[in-house]
């Protein structure tokens, strides 16, 4: 297991670094000049003054190597001195933004609390929904409970979540004034009632996002149960005598979760991808609002960082499914 | 080589007899049918501009005049709801089509040509594992102005979103159709035809093609839904159309606004976007449940 | 609702009591606990010499504040400064090129130092600073040099003569920083300061806790703000993003919070969410004015180079019966309530704002008239022909009229196009990309400059609250031609010795009632002559909860310009 799994890492850095090169060639292609955000009234000299001193203008495979040390060298070394009060980073070059003069990574740093809360809270609601209930509806295909299952499913697969968050706004908020319309993200928890207001507060975002990823994984849970259903271990296991409560959630279930494994991961970037819309909505404000932000400013490094974190945050997900995969099913392993 | 013929019209009768079957697929069939109807030939019936204002029937709610009320500055959301019909449509179906074209040519890259497969394999994962939407979204914003100048507003941004979906919704066809191949080629009939010295082509024109046609239709019908909902969430985004060219993503993100004054207005296209998405996933899995051979003997048990 | 009730009228009884207690609470600073502030475009960073987004600017007015600001009837107000320097008090020199500030007395900085006439002088050399890529440079045209005379006083020169000269240290775009905190953060160096730029020491009444970009600001109230009974409010959170819809919802229907900043909502929109009766909408207007812009030269193709230039007047809008025709046919009030509702109104002047600035003269263009129009162009010879479009020697009133891609100004289009046809005028529209018809490329023939359609459409305005250099735009050679490269302001090629004559003797006027008489009447020379028609006074909507006093919308400087004067109202 321990080579397996060393050997899964080793093959995401390429991919990384390759997807890393990938985004920084198509922004460059930017036509997107940061200071065209700038009123009218700003005479053109100014903005001369301005661009260079955000560093446009050296040639792009300086840029790209400068990028690559900042972000592998330069922030992990300052992140280190964060942590141990030493000064490793020294004054070494950050990755500055362009729109707010500061280091990306501390921006990054303070949003992704506010997105791995939302996605990840509800991508569990999602799972603990999507499982049970894709396992039923295959034990009784074309049930009425399948019938209703596969309904609601196709609604999550197919109201867009901007239209169904405003509408819950209207209802829970406007409406019932259950549930506040705008995140607080400076709020802390401390207590019982500071729990509960987060709890509120994160109950519509979560809510959006949950349906979607039950419905992706109730569709998949539903068609790999149906597989191995059929299989002859199932009907062994059934003449063997044991109860239909047994042969599905110890047999069926071990055996069918593998491939929701590898989809749920594949689901990720939609999920990232669902997470900016439901983020702008309910002014969650995480990494997604980042992104719209720096992208209507044209602030490339942002941009930049951001959509790579993106990717880093697709390939640990993937990571984790094999290694999951790996625990799950020992056969992997060999291949 | 002979046999594989009859044997593939059998299964086609038989997997539309099973397809028949599925209520919810048959549904969806019908509702697909009627809606293309209803965008395609419903403007040569309700011939009004859905661009025409007409100004004191504003807010105005259902009548004779407009079956679906007028919007706020009184057009005609029948006739808007048709030519929004039309683009949606059209932007779905044409990503879906250049996600399939690209799936399968790396599909059957991958699955023929031996040395191809490796590289092609882990492009495939390396597209998996990029952010879509956030890539999509600086695509847009980096393309946008040169193609519009070289298309036109509405032309340019059709062209960039169906060519970023189409160029980032292919893998999942390719995956399965590299499967499918790799199973086919193991097949008594293909290693026959190869035997006789079927050139490779060939085998893969005659034999392999019509043997993935069911994933991928599976995975197509799902590209289209996908389609259709990634061009609304970019007109959220303000990112998609003009913001006077009529599309069902766009009525439904107009409307929002209003969903407490005019909650008809959302009503329509959300209805659409949603019935249209249900109805192709509907068909998706009809499809999946009626080819998927496994499925097939346990309910017929004929074959 | 009913508890409510109660709850008042036990206030009432309690209010007997307790009246000389609540009264000396009345003057505390931080009484009303905590007001929250949501604006849907978020401030990215609290310098204004670092951004150039009305978001960020006003964020920081909070903390950081000017010499002297605008109003919100757009009067100058002296602000850090004791009077604004003027010709009368000697502030400003006889030969119009140096301007003195005088400090007020016993100002503090948040952090509890003196301000003083260095940190002044530091903000001018700070902005000036060819390698620190300061925005708003601008305001700091012609300064040859800022020096503190003394702790409290500053001397500005100009290498001309400036008869404004209130470009430095005035408004929300130009506020003092303090010296001792950005002194190393010069030049170059500027974007690193993080910290300063994100957390500015000012003299404004709340100092930042904690600053989010593209989130949330927390703010204090400052412990060393000039009035001892200001601010009101102990704690400020300014929220930023999302969307228009959403920060009126959270205003005026949910109550979340207790301000949100321009809403550019529909009409209709803002009513239905008012009706909750949660907030008041309000609305102020600065100097925008949506206008129709009339080609007065003639810009058919076969003209070639001479196209729309000053070489051949136009066929028939160089007769001002059918100029004045066109515009007594437009409804103005429809078009506000269509496009603007609360956030426009009808607009009969191009110089709308500050108020002694307005012309009176125009009013009677509120008024459709569309016999009247038929009447004039009848008058004038041009008779309806056989398709309904009216004509004079082979003329025929036909129009291209051209705009920008905009949703609002598409509906323009469409009904200014129905009414003209119903006096006889045909119309063509045609809407170009914002960024082609703005973007002032010269090889383009669709740039506003160029103008080659017989109408146009679009809005401007004039920074801060002086329009001279506004009017400047339509004097006699600065129309775009292919000598200036299609640069030039002078729009319809508007060519007036009266009008060119005014403008010179503003140039040299300093004192503020003649200057305003001059562009009043530059305006009624432009309006009557018909070469420019205004449609639409376009102002600012912003809504604040119903239990929040104090707000007066300001669209010359910061919206929330005094906010020290907030507070709970009771």
């Amino acid at each position: 297991m321990p080579v397996y799994t060393v050997r899964r890492v080793l093959v995401a850095v390429p991919t990384l670094l390759l997807i890393s090169l990938i985004l920084f060639l198509l922004l460059d292609l930017a036509p997107g000049d940061p200071t065209a955000q700038l009123p009218l009234t700003i005479p053109p000299e100014v903005k001369e003054n301005i661009r260079r001193s955000l560093g446009l203008g050296e040639p792009i495979h300086v840029r790209y190597l400068l990028w690559l040390k900042q972000f592998f060298v330069n922030e992990p070394l300052h992140l280190m001195s964060q942590l141990t009060g030493l000064d490793l980073g020294g004054d070494r070059h950050r990755v500055i933004s362009w729109q707010t003069r500061s280091p990306v990574v501390d921006l990054v740093v303070e949003r992704l609390p506010q997105t791995l809360w939302v996605v990840g809270l509800s991508y569990v609601a999602g799972i603990a929904i999507g499982l049970p209930v894709g396992i039923v509806s295959a034990r009784h295909q074309y049930g009425w409970f399948d019938q209703v299952g596969t309904f609601v499913s196709m609604i999550g697969f197919s109201v867009p979540t901007f239209f169904s968050g405003v509408l819950l706004i209207v209802v829970f908020s406007v409406e019932l004034g259950w549930f506040p319309s705008i995140y607080d993200t400076t709020h802390r928890v401390t207590g019982w009632d500071s729990l509960l207001f987060q709890l509120r507060q994160m109950a519509m975002p979560v809510a959006v996002l949950a349906l979607y990823n039950a419905a992706q994984i109730s569709r998949f849970m539903r068609a790999s149960a149906l597989d191995n259903l059929t299989l002859d271990y199932v009907r062994t296991a059934r003449a063997k005598g044991l109860s239909e409560r047994k042969v599905i959630f110890v047999h069926v279930l071990r055996n069918a979760v593998g491939p929701v494994v590898t989809v749920v991961a594949l689901g990720v970037p939609g999920i990232f991808g669902g997470a900016i819309i439901t983020e702008q909505i309910f002014k969650v404000n995480g990494l997604g609002q980042l992104l719209i932000t720096s992208i209507q400013a044209s602030d490339l490094p942002t941009v930049q960082t951001l959509t790579f974190v993106f990717a880093v945050l697709i390939v640990a997900c993937n990571l984790l499914a094999d290694l999951l995969l790996g625990i799950l099913d020992p056969r992997i392993r060999y291949d | 080589m002979i046999e594989a013929v009859p044997v593939r019209r059998l299964l086609e009768r038989h997997v539309v007899r099973q397809f028949m079957r599925h209520k919810g697929a048959l549904l969806g069939f019908a509702f697909l049918v009627f809606i293309l109807a209803f965008v395609l030939l419903g403007p040569l019936i309700w011939t009004i501009d859905p661009q025409f204002i007409d100004i004191r029937a504003r807010n105005s709610g259902m009548s004779l005049a407009h079956p679906l009320g007028a919007d706020q500055l009184g057009r005609d959301m029948l006739a808007r709801l048709m030519a929004g019909g039309r683009a949606s449509v059209a932007v779905g179906a044409a990503a879906m089509l250049l996600s399939l074209l690209i799936g399968g040519l790396v599909g059957l890259l991958a699955g023929f040509v031996r040395w191809l497969d490796g590289p092609l394999m882990r492009l495939t994962d390396l597209f998996l594992a990029l952010p879509l939407l956030p890539l999509l979204l600086v695509v847009i914003l980096l393309f946008r102005e040169s193609l519009r100048a070289a298309f036109g507003p509405e032309a340019g941004i059709f062209i960039l979103m169906v060519a970023v979906m189409g160029i980032t919704g292919w893998m999942q066809t390719a995956r399965v159709v590299r499967g499918e191949v790799l199973t086919v080629k193991e097949l008594e009939f293909v290693a026959a035809a190869r035997s006789v010295g079927a050139p490779e082509h060939r085998i893969a024109g005659r034999h392999v093609l019509p043997n993935v046609l069911s994933p991928i239709m599976v995975s197509a019908t799902l590209g289209m839904a996908n389609a259709i909902i990634t061009e609304s969430a970019l007109s959220f985004l303000g990112l998609g159309f003009p913001s006077d060219f009529a599309t069902w993503g766009r009525l439904l993100f107009d409307a929002t606004d209003y969903l407490q004054q005019y909650p008809g207005r959302v009503l329509w296209p959300g209805l659409a976007i949603s019935l249209t998405v249900l109805s192709v996933n509907y068909i998706g899995d009809g499809l999946r449940d009626s080819l998927d051979p496994r499925s097939r003997s346990m309910h017929s048990g004929s074959l | 609702m009913r508890k409510f009730t109660i709850r008042l009228a036990g206030l009432a009884i309690l209010a007997v009591g307790v009246l000389p207690v609540s009264a000396a609470a009345a003057a505390e600073r931080g009484r009303d606990g905590h007001v929250s502030i949501i604006y849907w475009q978020a401030p990215s960073i609290l310098n204004p010499y670092l951004s150039g987004g009305t978001k960020d600017i006003e964020a920081a007015s909070i903390v950081v504040e000017p010499l002297a600001r605008f109003d919100a009837s757009g009067n100058l107000t002296p602000w850090l400064a004791a009077t604004v320097p003027t010709l009368a008090n000697g502030g400003v020199s006889a030969d119009l090129k140096t301007v003195t500030w005088k400090l007020r007395e016993g100002l503090r900085w948040s952090d509890g130092s003196p301000v003083t006439a260095a940190d002044v002088a530091f903000t001018a050399e700070y902005c000036r600073d060819p390698a620190g890529g300061c925005s708003q440079l601008a305001r700091f045209d012609d300064v040859t040099a800022v020096e503190a005379l003394d702790d409290l006083t500053v001397k500005v020169t100009f290498g001309v003569p400036k008869p404004y000269p209130y470009g430095p240290f005035v408004g929300a775009t130009s506020p003092i920083l303090q010296k001792a905190q950005f002194g190393d953060c010069k030049g170059a160096r500027a974007p690193e300061c993080t910290d300063a730029n994100f957390g500015p020491v000012g003299t404004g009444p709340f100092r930042v806790t904690g600053f989010r970009p593209n989130d949330v600001i927390s703010l204090e109230a400052n412990p060393h703000y000039r009035d001892p009974a200001k601010p009101a409010f102990a704690t400020v959170t300014f929220k930023g993003g999302g969307d228009a819809a959403a920060a009126g919802r959270a205003v005026l229907a949910t109550g979340e919070f207790d301000y949100a900043w321009n809403l550019q909502l529909s009409p209709e929109v803002l009513k239905g969410m008012a009706a909750a009766g949660k907030g008041n909408v309000v609305s102020s207007f600065g100097t925008l004015v949506e206008r129709l812009v009339v080609n007065l030269t003639d810009p058919s193709p076969g003209r070639g180079e001479a196209r729309s230039t000053r070489a051949h007047p136009h066929p028939f809008l160089a007769d001002r019966a059918v100029r004045k025709a066109l515009s007594m046919a437009i409804d103005r009030k429809l078009l506000v309530e269509i496009g603007y509702g609360q956030a426009g109104r009808p607009a009969c002047n191009v110089v709308p704002a500050p108020e002694i600035y307005a012309s009176k003269a125009n009013d009677d263009c509120l008024r459709q008239d569309v016999e009247g129009a038929k009447r004039l162009l009848d008058g004038a010879g041009w008779r309806p022909g056989p398709d309904g479009v009216r004509q004079k020697d082979g003329v025929r009133l036909s129009i291209l009229y051209q705009t920008s891609t905009n949703a609002v100004r598409q509906d323009f289009q469409a009904l200014i196009k129905q009414w003209w046809s119903d006096i006889g005028i045909e119309t063509e529209l045609r809407n170009i990309d914002a960024s082609v018809f703005f973007g002032g490329d010269p090889g383009s023939p669709d740039t506003y400059q160029k103008f080659f359609a017989d109408i146009e459409m679009y809005a401007n305005n004039f920074e801060g609250a002086d329009p001279e250099s506004y009017l400047g735009a339509w004097r006699c050679g600065n129309e775009p031609r292919p000598a200036s490269q299609w640069q030039g302001e002078n729009m319809p090629r508007y060519c007036s010795e009266a009008y060119d004559r005014l403008l010179k003797e503003m140039a040299v006027t300093g004192e503020i009632s003649e200057r305003a008489r001059l562009a009043r009447e530059m305006n009624d020379l432009l309006v009557q002559d018909y070469v420019l028609i205004p449609l639409v006074h376009r102002g600012r909507v912003s809504a604040h909860a119903r239990s929040l006093g104090g707000v007066r919308l300001n669209t010359w400087d910061s919206e929330i310009w005094n906010i020290a004067d907030w507070h709970r109202a009771r």
